[in-house]
């Protein structure tokens, strides 16, 4: 086996350094507390490997971790596991040996990290990742379905489908209470219950309606923080840069939705919010004598993927502009649309999850295809100065309708946006220097603009 | 109305040869001749993409189904909506519409992949008709799933009498449905004929008959496909010694008619997935009941498969085995197209069961716009000459 072995000690160090803490221990504490939880999660799931026990494989378009954490199934997330491979520098080591196996150059890296690391025995560089017990996943990204087929065929494992109506046409969706939507709704509480059973023959014992009522009040709590999270960013200063300390908060969104552990991070993590909120604290960077203020310059939009090979790189080809990433379309579509802030009716959990599931996976969808016309609110609410577009070559769920959708938004909202593309995991797809070289154009464009403006 | 008038005449009282070459041409003009004729004579036109469309319910409302599926056509116009790692066919259905070398009035795309599924919302964006995607269903091993189609069939329904400002009755849905049964059974001849015969007619021209299903009025093809279905039967052409293949990978983006040709000279091509959208039903559509319930319940229950549906009764490696068997083939052409992504995820599966069933198969990419085969013809030779001599 190729994989090369990351050390322990890489493992605990943080993958970024935005959120340094200063005079109190509040700021910078979402991260930190983000990243010990991660590392717990990813202990946990190496133990039930060690024993042989099985994880439910999900996706984050829909994770369906509410029903799944009623029946205490661990959750492992592979699309997860795979940015991590890039976070780790060994992802090419994955897609080598997943390339060898007879996959595609061309295919999704996500889907070749996890398919190298299924037959390296679930070696992955956060420790070893459980077979699957059961897998389930939306319709959210096509792809998804695809990669479940290649479970079926390695593992024998159960799959399950949860298709999800999305938008047929942005200008006249289905609107909950209109016959469309009931019919969406029927059809998609009818695959609820037979997800339910599906979960019962696999765990082998009986759903827990009580149970699962309470596992959505955390969600419930966890969507409504999250919500309110990412709209408190339109403070300036921002607190929170959207694609570092955001992508942190999004794993929680992720993989701990439903849980107490979850919904108590997203109350300590508002609590954060507030705090930095009413006391101007901005984000805040590695001085070379401790952590400094950030110099907000110009507040911006990202669209599409990070870029997991140079993350910290890439985010430093903006903030050494004071550019800060204020809202990141990754936010909404990459935590299933929980960032809408819906809450379940505990007293009708059923249909209230299945009508949930159907607005904010949509909403994922939408925060895809028709993320332009979000755009336009986002611009008045965050106050943004550019766009900046990230399509990436594993990606055409994300990045298929992104240029067209960048020209939507110079020619509507007139805004300046930057459109450079890479990959999300594949480091021989990302140009660095080039890429820098596109942001500096990018940025010394929005100061000639400013200028001009005689702001 | 624009029923009684015939778009494609020229071949009558031509050698099948001459015919070959006629509707060729037709097939390969992106400027879509009789369409543009069928709009100057008050029709409308529903555009549909890949892979599956019910034309039926397009049909009934008198308007004209054309398949969207990719042109000859250099996708500048195009480009500057998309990103760089797509396929073509995603590319050039854009930029023929945008160049208007077609007009339509009502886009329908399905989510067959990530790339098709954005095509709704970017046709939303640049033509001032609608573009929506018709949300076939990604469960169908759901109990649900039949009723949630007949909802779905009912919606684009609302939007296509709105469109063509025609309503449509349940008789005339039976009556499409009668039509499209016939046409689906001329079809099933010409695969009949290629399998039991493959010497009389080649997957290349096979290719080109089918394409005109996807844009001529179905009364008008029907009738075309019937007289040629007896010219090719007719056909003094003598049995060679070539290796019976399947080809599999052009349920989208279709290959070149050339590189057909080129396969054509090494093996007979005794059935491929191209244009398998046209074929998805598998037999007679009932006309007893609620039409849509009828249309709905073949799509699920009474179809073939391909690698943008998921089904868990229809394993796609033990399906093409099926197809192989079947077709009495000794080899498979696993092509695909250049980014194509499930269709890339396939081959691998197709190939390791392959492999495990000892079945020789011949992996290859293809682009709509390619024009050198030179390459593939010199590979595809040392293929066959393998398994022959071996």
């Amino acid at each position: 086996m190729a994989i090369r072995e990351v050390s322990q000690e890489a493992i605990k160090k943080p993958v970024h350094a935005a959120n340094l803490a200063g005079d109190n221990d509040i700021v910078g504490r979402g991260v930190r507390e983000g990243a010990d939880l991660f590392r717990s999660w990813f202990n946990e799931l190496s133990t039930v490997a060690e024993n042989g026990g099985g994880a439910a494989y999900v996706f984050v378009l829909g994770s369906m971790n509410e029903v799944l954490k009623t029946f205490d199934m661990p959750v492992s997330f592979p699309e997860v596991n795979a940015l991590q491979t890039a976070i780790r520098r060994v992802s090419r080591d994955y897609l080598n040996e997943a390339e060898d196996y007879g996959f595609s150059p061309d295919i999704c890296g996500y889907v070749k990290a996890d398919v190298a690391m299924q037959l390296a025995g679930g070696k992955h560089p956060m420790g070893t990742i459980p077979k699957p017990s059961i897998a389930v996943l939306t319709n959210a990204c096509n792809t998804y379905i695809k990669w479940a087929e290649i479970w079926e065929r390695l593992h024998k494992v159960p799959t399950f489908t949860m298709d999800i109506p999305g938008t047929r046409c942005f200008a006249d969706k289905s609107q909950p209470g209109s016959d469309d939507f009931k019919f969406e709704a029927k059809y998609v509480l009818g695959q609820v219950k037979e997800l339910i059973e599906l979960c019962e023959q696999v765990n082998g014992f009986k759903f827990d309606i009580d149970k699962f009522r309470e596992i959505l009040g955390y969600a419930n709590r966890m969507s409504d923080r999250w919500d309110k999270i990412i709209r408190l960013n339109a403070n300036n200063p921002a607190m929170f840069n959207a694609l570092t300390d955001g992508t942190v908060y999004l794993g929680m969104a992720n993989g701990f939705r439903g849980s107490k552990e979850g919904a108590e991070y997203f109350d300590r993590l508002y609590e954060e919010m507030l705090y930095r909120a009413e006391n101007d604290v901005g984000i805040r960077l590695k001085g070379e004598n401790g952590p400094v203020e950030m110099d907000q310059q110009f507040r911006l939009a990202f669209v599409g993927v990070p870029c997991y090979p140079i993350f910290s790189g890439f985010n430093k080809m903006f903030t050494d502009w004071g550019g800060v990433f204020v809202t990141s379309s990754y936010l909404w579509f990459a935590s299933g649309g929980t960032c809408s802030g819906f809450q379940y009716d505990l007293n009708n959990p059923l249909e209230s999850f299945a009508e949930g599931q159907l607005l904010m996976v949509r909403e994922a969808m939408d925060s895809m295809f028709n993320q332009a016309f979000a755009m336009e609110q986002a611009v008045e609410d965050f106050a943004l100065d550019g766009v900046v577009y990230h399509p990436i070559k594993s990606c055409r769920t994300v990045s298929t309708g992104l240029a067209d959708q960048r020209r939507y938004v110079v020619e509507k909202l007139g805004l300046s946006t930057l459109f450079f593309e890479s990959d999300l995991i594949d480091p021989q797809v990302v140009s660095e220097a080039q890429m820098k070289n596109r942001a500096d154009a990018f940025f010394e464009g929005l100061i000639s603009r400013r200028q001009q403006a005689g702001v | 109305m624009t029923d009684k008038v015939r778009y494609f005449t020229d071949w009558e009282g031509k050698s099948l040869e001459q015919i070959f070459h006629l509707a060729r041409d037709l097939v390969e003009d992106p400027s879509y001749p009789t369409v543009a004729k069928w709009r100057e004579n008050g029709g409308t036109v529903l555009g549909h993409f890949q892979v599956y469309f019910p034309e039926e319910i397009a049909h009934a409302a008198g308007m004209l189904p054309v398949k969207i599926r990719g042109a000859q056509s250099d996708g500048a116009e195009s480009e500057s909506r998309f990103g760089s790692y797509l396929c073509s066919i995603i590319k050039t259905s854009l930029d023929i519409a945008l160049t208007k070398d077609i007009e339509l009035d009502l886009f329908v795309t399905h989510p067959i992949c990530d790339a098709a599924r954005n095509l709704g919302a970017i046709w939303d964006r640049n033509f001032d008709y609608k573009g929506q995607i018709l949300y076939l269903p990604q469960n169908p091993n759901s109990k649900f799933a039949q009723e949630y189609l007949g909802h779905e069939y009912h919606r684009m329904m609302r939007d296509i009498e709105a469109t063509s400002g025609n309503s449509i009755s349940k008789e005339a849905v039976k009556n499409s449905i009668t039509l499209y049964n016939k046409s689906r059974a001329l079809m099933r001849e010409l695969y009949d004929i290629r399998n039991q015969t493959p010497w009389l007619i080649g997957a290349d021209d096979s290719l080109v008959l089918m394409s005109l299903a996807g844009f001529l009025p179905r009364e008008e093809f029907n009738e075309f496909l019937e007289t040629v279905l007896e010219m090719i039967r007719a056909r003094p052409v003598k049995k060679q010694d070539k290796m019976r293949v399947v080809f599999e990978g052009g349920f989208c983006e279709t290959p070149p008619i050339d590189l057909l040709q080129t396969v054509a000279r090494s093996c007979y091509v005794v059935d491929d997935d191209l244009f398998i959208g046209l074929r998805y039903i598998l037999g007679d559509v009932p006309v007893e009941g609620d039409p849509i319930d009828s249309l709905a319940h073949a799509y699920l229950e009474n179809s073939t498969y391909s690698p943008v549906q998921h089904d868990l009764r229809k394993p796609k490696e033990k399906m093409l085995l099926e197809r192989i068997k079947n077709a009495k083939a000794e080899a498979v052409i696993l092509a695909c197209a250049k980014m194509c992504e499930p269709g890339l995820e396939e081959q691998v599966a197709y190939s390791k069961e392959l492999d495990e069933e000892h079945i020789p198969y011949f992996i290859s990419e293809f682009e709509e716009n390619q024009t050198t085969f030179d390459h593939l013809s010199i590979q595809l030779e040392t293929f066959v000459e393998n398994i022959m001599f071996d």
